[in-house]
């Protein structure tokens, strides 16, 4: 008994000592003091957590990958093989990278429209909505940076499209261009970047925007729809309750990861040469495909303007608009839940225009 | 010679006669002298810049008419045979036409005053002239089977030379066509690149190998040091090559063309003599490795359809078929020993690929064996869970850790 009280007042005293230094209890009673609202719309709450979960694989697969793949032109389309084919479970660790950063676009993607439909924008959420937005941003980056590092063929005639495009730009355009590209073509030194913005720049922007981003949503606490009023929402812990049932569901999401990964291996394709010809139907990832398939059918001049950078213009308006959103769309949800079925509407049809024509 | 004035007479004259007259006058608009700036009268003589025909045509301006049909190559000579002139337009172009036709059969017949060859006109078509790179010429190498089959299908005109007139129908069947039209490789051979084409002649017996030659170079090398070459290709043999491969109508060669009664082999040695034992091992050689060849790549496209990553062993299945193209290569000496070491090397990768593809499907099976049973754990861990929120939120904290 004597032995006992003294281990529990050892243990006390060590938890103040390090209260004292780290106030860890703080986090305590945060978490203790966190609540969930319970409605109708619940379930779109995890789908943060969803793409929190995603991001956590990416980072722990990315490491892993980081071990064996060589960032030169010589050398990175045959370290994949290698790691593919000769590393144990290399396969699944670069097939879960990969459909985890779709699975992961895709969740921020549901989140972002989750937050426009339950207008969990609104005042004094405008920052959040901001930081999320900024993230998704990101998300399409290390996309884009990822997608050419196993340096093969798709990949790299992809990222040429990818960054003529961006050279379409007006004035800053072709610096652009040559900026992503490190010269006037795609070669070893866009791999070069494309590896430093995927592993070090966008990773560092990304890891204090996320903390941020929490912070708020910690600081401001999860919205509520704005027709319930708040008195008359129902509550739940956040821990362990939500927390339990997000824990469910990301178990199932590595499932469907796991499956994934297991049954659709993450094709490698053939080594990038720049002197062969464009492989017939090349176009981005999904998520560029919409934004594609509109450039596609701009007519090439419109008027006094070249289509493309009509198209550019037009893209950078719907982003403009759509990240200020909070500011204009107060007090006009109905019009900004409107134009977030619009968007869905044209990215769903002009994503499938892209896949079958 | 400088550019063609604006107001051209010949064209503006024959351009308001009759339709025969006219012919000449609608067709230039086209023709590649025209384009490099020459005229009508650079050809035929006479002023181009009076309107009255007695000036224009006159012989004291040096006008030449229509060229008799014996006179054509001579005509066309009088700049194409010369390089100080040919300079100025076609710096690359060859001067020596003209040197070669009269030593074709075409051009020697002609001499004689047959006037029914061809002559330059009959191939390169007559004001219209295009350029040999121009798809729409008649010698641009797509076109060249059907230029020359124009007279050499025409069994009335080929009557009195007594030869044959189905090359050209043969030629359709042949693998050269296929490789010409389907894939489009205008470096396919043509009746030209084995008969030549201002020199154009049938190649000899004993020069036929060696027109195959240029392009199948190894293949004609082993044949030169085979038993077949004084037999083919010496004095009442059957033409080299020809004898097995035939000439215009050159299908695709095959095992069955070694072994069996219907053999081209058993057209000389009798079943069951020891050259046509040793054909048909070879034949089995061939068919044994490329079955292998086969089975591997059937497995590994397989593994592939998985998702299972076999590049490796598909690029070394191409060194595989590699070995299987030199086996046959190297059946031309008609010594077998020639042939053992493409087939040990090509059955050794073809055994390889084999296993590297049963490897890629017994991983992919146990990719599946491993995801099942970690769906089953995913599955337990959620329903664990599952369980332990019913208890929290069935009133039994009590029973859960104690929070710090």
């Amino acid at each position: 008994m004597g032995n006992n009280l003294s281990s529990t007042e050892f243990k006390a005293k060590t938890l103040d000592w390090l209260d004292e230094r780290t106030g860890w209890r703080m986090v305590r009673d945060l978490m203790d003091h966190k609540v969930v609202p319970i409605h109708a719309g619940t379930k779109w709450y995890y789908f943060g957590g969803i793409t929190l979960f995603l991001f956590g694989v990416q980072i722990f697969t990315g490491v892993l990958l980081l071990l064996y793949y060589r960032p030169t032109v010589a050398e990175a389309f045959d370290s994949v093989r290698f790691l593919m084919t000769r590393v144990e479970f290399g396969w699944l660790i670069r097939s879960i990278h990969s459909w985890s950063a779709n699975l992961l676009i895709l969740s921020a993607f549901i989140h972002m429209f989750s937050v426009v439909f339950t207008h969990a924008y609104r005042r004094p959420r405008e920052l959040t909505w901001l930081s999320g937005i900024v993230l998704l941003g990101l998300l399409l980056g290390f996309g884009f940076s990822g997608y050419l590092l196993p340096w093969n063929q798709i990949s790299y005639f992809a990222t040429k499209v990818g960054t003529d495009v961006a050279g379409t730009m007006p004035v800053a355009g072709p610096t652009l261009s040559r900026f992503l590209r490190g010269g006037e073509d795609v070669g070893g030194a866009t791999l070069t970047r494309f590896f430093d913005f995927h592993v070090i720049i966008l990773p560092l922007i990304a890891f204090g925007l996320v903390g941020l981003h929490v912070l708020l949503v910690q600081k401001h606490g999860m919205s509520t729809p704005s027709d319930i009023p708040p008195e008359k929402v129902a509550q739940m812990k956040f821990f362990p309750n939500f927390f339990l049932r997000e824990l469910v569901v990301w178990y199932g999401v590595l499932a469907v990861l796991g499956t994934l990964a297991a049954i659709f291996p993450w094709e490698l394709g053939e080594k990038a040469d720049p002197f062969a010809s464009a492989p017939a139907g090349i176009r981005p990832e999904w998520y560029f495909l919409a934004q594609f398939y509109t450039l596609k059918l701009i007519p090439s001049h419109v008027w006094i303007l070249e289509g493309e950078l009509l198209g550019l213009f037009g893209f950078g308006a719907l982003a403009a608009g759509w990240v200020l959103l909070p500011f204009w769309a107060a007090g006009r949800h109905k019009l900004a839940s409107g134009v977030g079925v619009f968007l869905i509407c044209y990215l769903a049809a002009f994503t499938f225009l892209g896949y079958v024509k | 010679m400088g550019a063609a004035p604006a107001q051209d007479s010949c064209v503006t004259c024959h351009s308001a006669l009759d339709d025969a007259a006219k012919g000449p006058a609608a067709l230039i608009k086209n023709d590649v002298h025209i384009a490099h700036g020459l005229s009508c009268a650079d050809c035929h003589g006479g002023d181009r810049t009076s309107d009255d025909p007695e000036v224009s045509m006159s012989k004291a301006k040096g006008f030449k008419g229509k060229p008799a049909r014996t006179d054509i190559p001579k005509f066309c000579a009088s700049c194409h045979s010369n390089p100080d002139f040919m300079r100025k337009y076609a710096p690359q172009e060859r001067v020596d036409q003209f040197e070669l036709y009269q030593t074709s059969v075409h051009g020697k017949r002609l001499a004689g005053g047959d006037t029914a060859v061809a002559t330059c006109i009959d191939c390169h078509s007559v004001h219209d002239i295009r350029s040999v790179k121009d798809t729409m010429s008649p010698v641009y190498p797509l076109r060249v089977p059907e230029t020359c089959s124009r007279c050499h299908s025409d069994q009335q005109k080929m009557a009195p030379y007594k030869i044959p007139t189905n090359q050209f129908e043969q030629y359709k069947t042949s693998v050269h066509w296929a490789a010409l039209t389907k894939r489009g490789d205008l470096s396919a051979p043509t009746c030209a690149s084995c008969h030549g084409n201002h020199g154009a002649k049938p190649p000899q017996v004993g020069s036929v190998s060696d027109v195959c030659g240029t392009c199948h170079v190894l293949f004609d090398q082993l044949y030169q040091k085979s038993a077949h070459k004084a037999v083919f290709s010496g004095a009442g043999g059957g033409g080299g090559c020809m004898v097995c491969h035939s000439n215009h109508g050159i299908q695709n060669p095959s095992t069955k063309m070694l072994a069996g009664a219907t053999s081209v082999c058993s057209g000389c040695h009798e079943q069951g003599t020891p050259q046509a034992k040793t054909a048909a091992q070879m034949a089995s050689w061939i068919d044994g490795l490329d079955g292998a060849l086969k089975q591997s790549e059937t497995v590994l496209t397989s593994a592939e359809k998985y998702g299972m990553e076999v590049s490796e062993a598909q690029v070394r299945l191409i060194d595989g078929r590699e070995n299987l193209v030199k086996a046959q290569l190297a059946l031309h000496s008609m010594q077998p020993a020639d042939m053992q070491k493409p087939i040990d090397l090509g059955m050794a990768i073809a055994k390889d690929t084999l296993q590297a593809g049963q490897d890629a499907l017994h991983e992919k099976d146990i990719r599946r064996y491993g995801l099942a049973v970690s769906v089953i754990l995913i599955a337990i861990a959620m329903f664990a869970v599952r369980t332990l929120i019913r208890r929290i939120e069935n009133g039994k904290q009590a029973e859960l850790p104690k929070t710090l």
